[in-house]
Parts: C-alpha cells; structure tokens; sequence
C-alpha cells in the first residue's frame, strides 16, 4: 500500500491530542510561520491542561488580521481559551504588547518555564536526534542554571540541558506530499523544521499539498520520516463569520499602537 | 557647575545618531545581529564601502534593507517582525541552525539594548522592570556567544536614575560580555580597568557624563567628541 500521511480535514488531524497533553507548536513572533488551522482545531475539540512548547505565547488573531494574515490565529487562541498548564517558552511577553499570557500569568492561572531561545531550541534537537543532554554556557550566572548539573569544559563554566520530549509537534510548512517532505518559504522555517520529528507525531499543516516527485529533492528541508500527518489549508482563507467585525479589530489595533506607545515612553525612548 | 538635575534635561543624542554611531563599530565582512529599537536602527547606516552580513535569529542571513510599512512579504521578516528586502547571497535555516551560528562563535557583532550594564560588563536586559516580569528570548545566547557584544541604550532612565551600575539589580541576562557601551551622551569600553569613556556627545563633558554613571569612569586620555563619519 502507498505511503500516504495526508488526513483531509485539520479536525481529524488532532483527534487523538487528549487533555494533558505535551505539544510543541512551531513559529516564532510573526503568525505566518504558525500552524493557525491546527491551533484552530485544538481549540474546537476543546482539550484542556496542555504543556505548550514554543518560542512565544501569540499577539492574537486581531493583531494578525490588521496586518493582512489570511490565518490570523497564533498561541494565543489556546492562551485566552485556557487551554494551557504550563508554557516552555522563550519569549513569554512582549516588551511593547501585554499580551493574554501576561494576564494569565500575573493571575497565577498559568505555570511558565522560560528558556534561553538556543537552548529551546537545541532541547528540542536533542529530543530529536535521541541525544541526552548536551552543556550550554548561555544561562551560566543566571536564574536560568537553578537546579541545573555544571561542568568545567575547558576552564569554562557549562550547565547540563536536557531534551524536551513532547506528545505532538504542530508545525507549519509552505508545500508537503504525501510522504511528509516538507519545504518552507524565506523566514519561515523558525522553529518548525527544529521540532518536526521531535515530538512522538508530527503533524505538518501546509499551504499546498503536491505530488510525490513535484518537490526538488535538492530543496527538500524537512524529510518526510520525521513527518507522520500532512494537512491542507483551505486554498482560500475562511471568512470570518463575523466572529470579529472590523469595528472591533480596529478597536484592538487601536489599543495595542496606544500600548506600544506608552510602553515606549515608558522605557524613555524617543 | 552642572547640576544632575540640569544634566537630565539637558539635550541627548536622538536614536537615529546613536544607530549611526553603532554602524561605526561594523567593520568590513562582519555578521552582524541586531536586536529590536535603537540596534535595529544600525542597519540604515552600514559604513559606505563595507560589506556587512545582517543575521537575524529567525533564520535568515544577508538580509536587505527593511521596507516601508505594508509593502512586504510577511515571508520574509527580521527577528523583530519588520518585513525586509531580498538581497544577493541572502539565506534562510531553521532555529536550532540560527543559534548553532550564535553559540558557536560564528557571530562577529551583537547589537542589543539593555536596562543596566555593570563595571564588569555584566548584562540586564531581558526583566522589563516597568512590568515586573522577564523575557529572555535570545538575549542570553546572542550575549554569550557572539564575539562582540555592544549595548545601544539611553544613559539613565527617564528621571536620571543609574544604567550604568556598580553592580546590576535586575536579573543578570549574562555576566562579563558587554564590551562597548553606546549611549545618547558618551561612548565607553568595558576593559580590564574598568569602563573607560572615550567619546562624549556635543556639549557633554568627561565630568557631566560622570554625575550621570554610577561606577568610576577611566577617562581615555584621547577622549574626544562622538565621530559620526
């Protein structure tokens, strides 16, 4: 029978991510990298208490809509849904933007465990690659090496990091086939070619789904082993059913400049 | 004589300036990383004649110029989201790539800004102290792993209270990495002997930046007026 990792619709793609799952979510800041669709359908089934693995927790779709993003959804959804436990993350909150996560986090509803982004991302390598641990210096002399093994390496101070193994791995690419090769487009790799293949499934939402043979083999990033499902965004972006109506996302958008703003004189720039 | 008080108010190098004075610092062939604000306001002012090699923690390097607000591809953004210019020799990687370059040395130049620097070169920049809550994102592995670390950052805080300190009371990002300090009225090399001020901005003195730094400045005997060209 021919390999096929296609499933049709992103609800059946993470029908089996349970309560108190483990999931690794990849992007970086900017929503395009992100699997919005599957955020999406996470959300709808509606599974709570998660641990989310992921370099930031989201702006939220409106800032997304404002900049023209036809998937507008990032972390956030799962953030303002409560969806989350606990967050491994980089970059939590924004300097110019209190986000949900900040809310919830100041609310003691939230727990955090925040990682240099390096080593966030290389404890998701090593997972990958069956490394574990490797010795980083970033993080030496910091609240980060609390609890952590040290080691002199060369007359130099190293703190032991180990690997973050994960249930799932949502992840976003530009094209896939049916094997799971992936490519991506400009900026957008981030932290999805880091994490497919590092989790226990990896579940790849793509732009376009193309015949096996139509990606140059010479191109390929992600190779389909490390990819167990590939899913399809829709070709047109779903209108939004006035789930947001433009008077409210200009509302929003009015808020987060005012924000950003205050926070800039704040910190004194001028 | 100067009081702080006058010195607080008195007129500072704007943003622009101080990202021209930071681009000073790039030298032909460098790879340069820049953090949000005032650093990323450096890639305007690459010196004419060098070839500078912008990297960005999203995974690109060689980057172009940013573009005018709307007119990008959101495919193709800086790690501050600002949509920027295909460019000859441009390349993108994932994230564990991107920091392998970071750790590993391969970095010449990070450019970041910061809340507090100490004598030792110690870094505070990733607790946002208006917020009471920290945001590490790269900051630690950019202030480990890159060869050179320059900080860009306005000298004191908006009612004249001390950046640069004795010792830092925020959260340390990593200690002794910073070795150039660029700020709107002085620029000052962290070194053995301690901070050493070499330029002052027009109309500021050895003794006027001084009143404003905590720790005992070493006043380079060639200590002049901030170059711009």
């Amino acid at each position: 029978m021919p390999l096929n990792k296609i499933v049709t619709s992103f609800d059946e793609a993470v029908a089996d991510i349970n309560d108190g799952a483990v999931i690794m979510v990849g992007g970086f800041g900017t929503v395009v990298s992100t699997p919005s669709c599957l955020l999406e359908a996470l959300d709808r089934k509606g599974v709570k208490n998660l641990t989310t693995v992921s370099n930031s927790t989201g702006f939220g779709a409106d800032v997304w809509r404002m900049a023209g993003a036809p998937f507008p959804e990032d972390m956030d959804i799962l953030v303002r849904n409560m969806r989350i436990k606990k967050a491994i993350v980089a970059a939590p909150v924004s300097a110019l933007f209190v986000n949900n996560f900040e809310k919830l986090l100041r609310a003691g509803k939230v727990e955090i465990e925040m990682v240099p982004q390096g080593t966030l991302a290389e404890r998701i390598r090593a997972a990958k690659a069956g490394i574990g641990g490797f010795y980083v210096q970033v993080g030496v002399g910091t609240t980060v090496e609390e609890g952590k093994e040290k080691k002199i390496i060369d007359g130099r101070e190293y703190i032991l990091e180990l690997p973050i193994k994960a249930d799932f791995a949502l992840i976003h690419a530009y094209k896939g086939d049916r094997w799971g090769n992936l490519v991506y487009r400009g900026t957008s790799r981030t932290f999805n070619p880091t994490m497919a293949g590092a989790a226990k499934v990896t579940i790849a939402e793509v732009d376009e789904i193309v015949e096996l043979g139509a990606l140059d083999p010479e191109a390929i990033v992600t190779p389909g082993i490390y990819v167990d499902r590939v899913v399809a965004r829709p070709k047109e972006a779903p209108k939004m059913e006035g789930k947001t109506t433009d008077a409210e996302a200009k509302e929003s958008r009015k808020k987060y400049e005012a924000d950003l703003k205050k926070a800039q004189r704040k910190r004194g720039d001028r | 004589m100067t009081t702080k008080a006058d010195l607080i108010k008195k007129e500072k190098l704007d943003r622009q300036i101080m990202a021209l004075r930071v681009a000073k610092e790039f030298q032909d062939c460098n790879v340069v990383n820049l953090g949000i604000g005032i650093p990323g306001l450096a890639a305007n002012f690459v010196p004419a004649g060098r070839e500078v090699i912008f990297h960005s923690e999203n995974g690109v390097l060689g980057f172009g110029e940013i573009t005018l607000p709307g007119e990008g591809d959101l495919d193709l953004v800086n790690a501050g989201g600002q949509t920027v210019k295909v460019a000859p020799g441009m390349s993108f990687f994932g994230h564990d790539e991107s920091f392998v370059m970071v750790r590993g040395g391969h970095i010449d130049i990070s450019v970041m800004g910061a809340y507090q620097v100490s004598e030792k070169g110690d870094l505070a920049n990733h607790f946002l102290p208006d917020r009471q809550i920290g945001t590490i994102g790269g900051a630690m592995d950019l202030a480990c792993g890159a060869k050179k670390v320059i900080i860009a950052m306005n000298h004191t805080t908006k009612d004249g209270g001390y950046r640069i300190v004795k010792k830092c009371s925020y959260p340390v990002t990593a200690n002794k990495c910073v070795k150039l300090i660029v700020t709107d009225i002085a620029v000052i090399e962290v070194t053995k002997k301690g901070l050493v001020l070499k330029e002052v901005a027009p109309g500021w003195t050895p003794e006027d930046v001084q009143v404003l730094t905590e720790p005992k400045l070493v006043v380079d005997p060639k200590c002049h007026e901030i170059e711009l060209m």
